[in-house]
């Protein structure tokens, strides 16, 4: 029998008297594509904080893979196979964009494997992620002479650096323009078909209603619904709280 | 140029550097040397900690004193060779070093930067209190007259300083070439998104403090056979603390050769300051080129010079 | 060992006193690291230029040293506004703040160090007012006169600031600047503006600090450097940006350190603020953890 590849158990998070997240629980199959939404400030973000490892969530149990991941730093989580984009890029700005990719795979797939990626074979899935992203004529520029989509992508192309094998994408296509996030789209169905578990975070329902295959919807901290996305949106008590009548 | 093979010339450079001195007559040139080397090997120590993982210590004072201390300590206990006192002295100061690191350094940089300060004014507290290194009115350390081979102790001196300047040196580069220097960069850059992408963070700033502290010690160690009496004032002197920081943000701090440029510029410098106008306005012209090149060229000397040798070069 | 109950009373009183004072000198890094997030370590130099123009117009015109102090307001505050405006267009608006900004103060508390040693040596200067020298008799209990005044107006000085800080429209727009810019500048308020005003405001209070520390005790140009770990400590503990729990840290400090100065020796003092530096570091650590 099959076990979630990510399952969460009542977790809760508050930041002195603010609730952020109040009991969730979820669980995501491996493989799956599940879309994450709901209004700003109903806890999004705080939740892939949590799952992280960058918060520290005060109840409830995360497992990753088997692993109870409770108390493991992110670095740590990471090297499990737990990767997340974040929602403003936060690339390394004095390192080139191919040096922004070898930091993961230095640091998390080498060390996973075991045994060593030899430097040839670190720069060549370098090269082989900036071309998947498109970014590989600029491999050896700083991420200051990128774009807004391109720092986009270069974020995802860094969490799959990582060769994770759950990819948590916190709104990735903010701001982007249709064609913009059509590339987006295509990537993350590209990684999906390599195998890869894909958490989609957004707001954008046109993108998320063609990606996911299952949708959560959270407000104020607490899960409201969990299902196949036509019936989500669907619910009424999605449409009040988040849809609008 | 591959790390052996540059630490092969920085020793050759060294050695060179030495064997030509020795035709040099004047004593004084060995005693401004040492305290130029000694910034070389204090500058390049707080860089791998302050440039290259962006964590400002402002604690340098204390841990080179420390270094001076423990041989003061362990002289008055018996006389033992100066090699061996650098290795315990720099021991000591990477213990304390990786202490103050342990408790602070999960927080964030503004806490340990404070916590640096700090530290300063306690382990200075508490060597003016401690009556059997002379507590606040200082130790007398005899100098010998000779040193085994060399000769003349303070070509002696000056030759072990120059051994850790270029040890230093070679460490600074070797780390910044390594996987080590790429994560420490990656912790200056963006701290968060470093975890994020599986850089253990807080063992590569503990390597980072316990290597920096340990370098200080080092340069501290040998300090009470140079001047021949330590006081906490001298120890503990206002021009380590600045100029530890104010040399690699001059040099430029996000590579090696900053601080090697910042030490010997800024060194040499001060020596000619010292003696031709005084200490205290030596230090007041540290001070504000601190504040001029953070304001004005915040990537140093380096960075200045830098883009005339990036034309055609990627 | 034995603590005779009349010194053991007296060490609290002149700690109490002193922790007035104590958050005098640190309301100004509330403002500022607590509330604004800049990490002024120069603060305590700010402090000693304050003491020193007080030195200067009483050792020469014999006005009181808290009066001239409150008389230097006005040009302390312009010169906080002109540090914040360097600070920000140096270092915030580059987004480099860590290494440069620290590096920067730095930079200022070692200049004005040097400078006051170049002008006035390293020889220790003190002031003369009507209440230093005479003290108060309550029993066996001894006030100061000279460290009782400037707890009062310490003391006064905090009420002043929390009245304006939370009741007048730029004081809540001073703390809201901390937590939200975005919303602050949809209220048509320029948070630039805030920030300097605020900065300026903590730099405004280390003129009476120093006024304040010069009557407490003499001064001489590295007196500053003790004072950077009390500060911080007693920022960090009382709740960062909260001045009420400024005011309870800086009490609590005065006690303990002059509990240990009466009984263990003043030579140990300086190690007591950096041993509640740690102990706040290693036990607060929830609220404090990469903001």
């Amino acid at each position: 029998m099959a076990q979630p590849l990510l399952q969460v158990d009542d977790l809760s998070k508050r930041f002195g008297g603010f609730v952020a997240l109040d009991g969730v629980s979820l669980s995501v199959e491996p493989g799956e594509r599940l879309g994450l939404i709901g209004p700003n400030g109903s806890g999004k973000s705080t939740l892939v904080n949590c799952l992280c490892g960058a918060l520290h969530n005060e109840t409830g149990t995360v497992t990753f893979d088997g692993i109870d991941v409770n108390g493991l730093a992110p670095h740590q989580r990471t090297r499990l196979g737990m990767a997340r984009s974040f929602q403003l890029p936060r690339p390394f700005a004095s390192l080139s964009l191919a040096d922004n990719l070898r930091i993961p795979l230095i640091y998390s797939a080498n060390v996973r494997r075991g045994s060593h990626f030899s430097a040839s074979e670190i720069d060549a899935r370098c090269g082989e992620l900036l071309t998947l992203v498109g970014l590989d004529a600029k491999a050896r520029r700083l991420p200051r002479d990128l774009t807004q989509v391109e720092m986009r992508k270069l974020e995802l192309a860094r969490a799959m650096a990582a060769d994770p094998k759950l990819l948590m994408a916190d709104e990735a296509m903010a701001g982007l323009s249709h064609s913009e996030i059509e590339d987006i789209i295509k990537l993350l169905n590209r990684l999906s078909e390599r195998g890869i578990t894909i958490i989609l975070i957004e707001h954008i329902m046109r993108a998320v209603m063609s990606f996911s295959q299952r949708l959560v919807v959270l407000v104020s901290g607490k899960k409201i619904a969990d299902g196949n996305p036509q019936d989500v949106i669907r619910d009424p008590e999605v449409e009040r709280a988040y849809l609008g009548q | 140029m591959r790390s052996w093979t540059f630490t092969l010339v920085a020793v050759v450079a060294g050695a060179a550097l030495f064997a030509l001195s020795r035709f040099v007559q004047n004593d004084y040139f060995f005693f401004a040397g040492y305290v130029v080397l000694q910034y070389i090997v204090l500058s390049t120590a707080w860089n791998i900690l302050g440039g290259y993982c962006g964590y400002v210590n402002f604690g340098t004072a204390a841990l080179f004193a420390l270094g001076a201390y423990t041989s003061v300590a362990i002289h008055k206990f018996h006389p033992v060779p100066i090699p061996v006192l650098i290795v315990i002295g720099g021991a000591v100061s990477a213990v304390v070093g990786l202490g103050i690191g342990y408790l602070t350094l999960r927080l964030r940089g503004a806490f340990f930067s404070i916590a640096t300060l700090a530290l300063a004014v306690v382990i200075q507290t508490l060597i003016i209190n401690w009556d059997y290194v002379g507590g606040s009115r200082g130790a007398y350390i005899l100098r010998p007259q000779t040193a085994p081979v060399i000769g003349s102790y303070i070509q002696y001196l000056f030759l072990i300083m120059l051994v850790l300047a270029v040890a230093a040196v070679a460490v600074a580069r070797l780390i910044e070439r390594s996987r080590l220097g790429y994560g420490f960069a990656t912790i200056r850059d963006d701290e968060i998104a470093a975890e994020a992408s599986g850089v253990p963070t807080l063992r590569l700033k503990l390597i980072a403090t316990t290597l920096s502290g340990a370098f200080m010690g080092m340069a501290g160690a040998p300090l009470p056979y140079y001047v021949g009496y330590l006081d906490p004032a001298s120890g503990f002197n206002l021009a380590y603390a600045v100029n530890s920081i104010a040399m690699p943000v001059i040099g430029g701090t996000t590579t090696w050769i900053g601080p090697l440029i910042g030490a010997i510029l800024l060194g040499t410098l001060q020596q000619w300051v010292t003696v031709t106008i005084s200490s205290a306005v030596n230090l007041l012209i540290v001070g504000l080129l601190l504040v001029a090149f953070v304001i004005i060229a915040p990537n140093g000397i380096v960075g200045l010079v830098r883009p005339l040798f990036q034309r055609g070069h990627r | 060992m034995s603590f005779p109950l009349d010194l053991l009373i007296n060490a609290i009183v002149a700690g109490v006193l002193l922790g007035g004072f104590y958050a005098a000198v640190t309301c100004g890094i509330s403002i500022a690291f607590g509330i604004l997030d800049i990490v002024n370590i120069a603060h305590p130099a700010f402090i000693i230029l304050g003491s020193y123009i007080a030195y200067i117009v009483n050792s020469n015109f014999g006005f009181d040293p808290i009066l001239v102090s409150i008389v230097m307001l006005p040009a302390f505050y312009a010169l906080g506004a002109a540090v914040y405006q360097v600070y920000y267009v140096s270092f915030e608006r580059r987004g480099q703040e860590a290494l440069r900004g620290l590096a920067f103060f730095f930079g200022l508390l070692f200049i004005t160090e040097v400078v006051l040693i170049l002008v006035f040596g390293v020889d220790y200067r003190y002031v003369e007012a009507v209440y230093i020298g005479p003290t108060l008799h309550y029993g066996f209990i001894d006030l100061p006169l000279r460290m009782l005044v400037p707890c009062l107006v310490s003391l006064l000085l905090i009420l002043v600031l929390q009245v304006c800080l939370t009741r007048t429209f730029i004081g809540r727009a001073i703390m809201a600047v901390a937590q939200d810019q975005e919303a602050l500048r949809l209220m048509a308020a320029d948070p630039i503006r805030i920030k300097r005003i605020a900065f300026a405001v903590s730099i405004a209070t280390a003129s009476l600090a120093g006024a304040f520390l010069i009557v407490i005790q003499p001064v001489e140009p590295s007196v500053g450097r003790d004072y950077i770990g009390r500060v911080f400590a007693i920022c960090v503990m009382g709740g960062m940006g909260s001045l009420p729990g400024t005011v309870i840290a800086a009490m609590l400090l005065g006690v303990v350190e002059s509990f240990t100065a009466t009984f263990y020796g003043p030579s140990w003092a300086p190690a007591v603020s950096f041993g509640f530096l740690l102990l706040t570091l290693a036990f607060r650590p929830a609220g404090l953890l990469g903001r």
